[in-house]
């Protein structure tokens, strides 16, 4: 294992970092390091911030000053293989595939020699880190697409995809939380609100959880689609197996 | 009782201290660009420190009252104006019914605070009132102000005590150029030495582009070690970005929770208040301090803030 770096991000953040490459050994040894972080109630922690191979930890200096701090947190990361995680959680997030819902899916399956069907039982297959959150609220950059769906970005970015769209962009896949302007190839759509400000929840993924697509028909979407509309539909989630895909 | 807005000015928007807690789920903290002049309007309205202002940038909105209220307005000098007549900056004012709040024009800084006495009556998005019109949320419907919205007030008629003693020295200055103190890091190792000579040598300037999320400026080119782009990790407020054009950019209120160039140092919390209020044009050094100083000239901030109400609230 790389070892690991504290480098300062201004006076109230430092980033601790794990490795320079994106890999699931390291990202799940910032998630044993969020966890334990939060189970110190080291008193001035503000937030914390995953990302791909490092967690960025905001503080207080008026309750802890940096020397101290970095102190704790070297403590906790010598603890670190005896803290006990619990299991990523695999959301399932049922997609309409195709149609008006995913304009470019007859385009992926054409650029990686494959029917539609196909496409879709590829990408419904595997289940994907969640890496990290950023972009926008709630935009998820997940890992594990199998590369022979991979597909270059819009040589022209759309103005407006609509909040759900399901998208490939070279060799990630991903969902827009948020009506954006963007280049994705979009192969469907999820009525599953990703981001809803006024949900107690507002975000439903989490960093560290995985997301597994499952492909559904349009009286289910509109079904579920209605169900978040009135605030009563719960996502599907489950523990992840051990040494699952 | 309410403000309705005559003209919405150039940018204004609805900021308190920031929306803290979900940077993890990808949500920005936005908040007032310079916080520190957002807390000291509060105090000097009697509010608490993190009350929802107005930030005003560069031209300030047209403000009609329905009914008599206190104001304070801090940061940039817009040159505000109580029915023609002009009113001063840094100290709680009465704001009569039917009058009009009006800005004839900047005269030095970039974002006007105003904060009114009893705080506006804002629903609270994810802890904060802060607008982030990007994902339109928090704020006055989640976007800028425009032409005819009508802003409730919380507490009508809250006046804090000694009204007439509520007043302090303007805190910000134009000057000729401006110093920002930072803190090495994150990436500083992703520089050469020249580079970090460059940054901490150079005068940098204000581009036009700058706005809630960011400040690009332009001057002598910062050399990387090797390339301007890392795997993403997160960024602070006052985050030195510099791309592979090896010009920087300091990261705002607004900025992404996350990015994949790298940061060279970090303006100190401190500066903020300078930070905010630069626009096009102004003229801006680095100067590096350890952490430990940062850290002291926060907590000296902290404590002059904590003085000043102790001061005006006894």
């Amino acid at each position: 294992m790389d070892e690991v770096r504290f480098l300062n991000a201004g006076d109230t953040a430092v980033t601790v970092e794990f490795g320079n490459e994106i890999s699931v050994a390291i990202n799940s040894r910032i998630r044993a390091f969020n966890i334990a972080l939060q189970e110190s109630r080291i008193p001035g922690i503000v937030e914390t911030v995953p990302t791909y191979r490092s967690l960025m930890v905001h503080y207080d200096p008026g309750v802890i000053r940096y020397a101290a701090l970095e102190r704790k947190l070297k403590g906790l990361l010598s603890g670190l293989d005896k803290v006990r995680i619990p299991p990523s959680e695999v959301l399932e997030i049922p997609v309409l595939y195709g149609g008006e819902e995913g304009p470019d899916l007859p385009f992926v399956a054409e650029h990686s020699g494959r029917s539609a069907d196909e496409v879709i039982a590829i990408h419904s297959a595997p289940e994907y880190l969640i890496y990290m959150l950023g972009f926008t609220p709630g935009f998820t950059y997940l890992g594990g697409m199998d590369e022979s769906i991979a597909t270059p970005r819009l040589k022209t970015p759309r103005v407006r995809i609509p909040a759900g769209s399901v998208g490939i962009a070279g060799a990630q896949t991903g969902v827009y939380p948020i009506d954006s302007p963007g280049g994705w190839q979009l192969i469907g759509r999820t009525p599953v609100r990703m981001y809803a400000p006024e949900r107690e929840k507002p975000i439903l993924p989490e960093a560290g959880q995985y997301i597994r697509f499952y492909s559904i028909d349009r009286a289910e979407y509109d079904k579920i689609a209605e169900q978040e509309a009135s605030g009563t539909y719960v996502c599907k989630r489950h523990p992840r197996e051990e040494g699952a895909k | 009782m309410s403000i309705t807005v005559l003209h919405p000015g150039m940018l204004t928007t609805i900021q308190d201290q920031g929306r803290t807690g979900y940077q993890q789920f990808g949500v920005p903290v936005s908040g007032a660009v310079d916080p520190r002049s957002a807390a000291v309007a509060n105090i000097l309205a009697g509010n608490e420190e993190g009350e929802a202002v107005l930030e005003c940038t560069v031209m300030g909105p047209q403000l009609r009252f329905s009914e008599p209220a206190v104001i304070a307005i801090t940061g940039a000098d817009l040159g505000p104006t109580l029915d023609g007549v002009p009113m001063d900056n840094y100290r709680a004012v009465r704001v009569g019914a039917g009058q009009v709040l009006r800005f004839t024009g900047p005269r030095c800084g970039c974002r006007a605070f105003i904060a009114v006495a009893g705080g506006l009556d804002i629903p609270e998005v994810m802890g904060s009132r802060s607008t982030y019109m990007k994902a339109k949320i928090g704020g006055f419907k989640g976007r800028k102000l425009e032409k005819e919205d009508v802003l409730d007030l919380r507490a009508p008629g809250t006046e804090p005590k000694a009204l007439e003693a509520r007043s302090i020295a303007p805190e910000f200055h134009a000057r000729t150029e401006y110093t920002l103190r930072v803190v090495l890091g994150p990436q500083d190792d992703a520089f050469t030495a020249a580079g970090i000579e460059t940054f901490f040598s150079g005068v940098y300037v204000v581009t036009a582009e700058f706005d809630r999320m960011g400040c690009r400026l332009e001057g002598p080119e910062i050399a990387h070690a090797t390339s301007g782009d890392i795997i993403s990790d997160g960024i602070a407020f006052g985050a030195i970005q510099v791309p592979s054009s090896g010009q920087p950019i300091v990261m705002l209120s607004d900025r992404q929770t996350t990015g994949g160039y790298t940061k060279i140092a970090n303006v100190i919390s401190a500066d903020f208040r300078i930070l905010g209020q630069l626009k096009s044009g102004d003229k801006v050094r680095f100067e590096k301090v350890s952490l430990p100083s940062a850290q002291e000239a926060l907590l000296a901030q902290r404590a002059s803030l904590r003085l000043l109400r102790h001061v005006l609230d006894g």
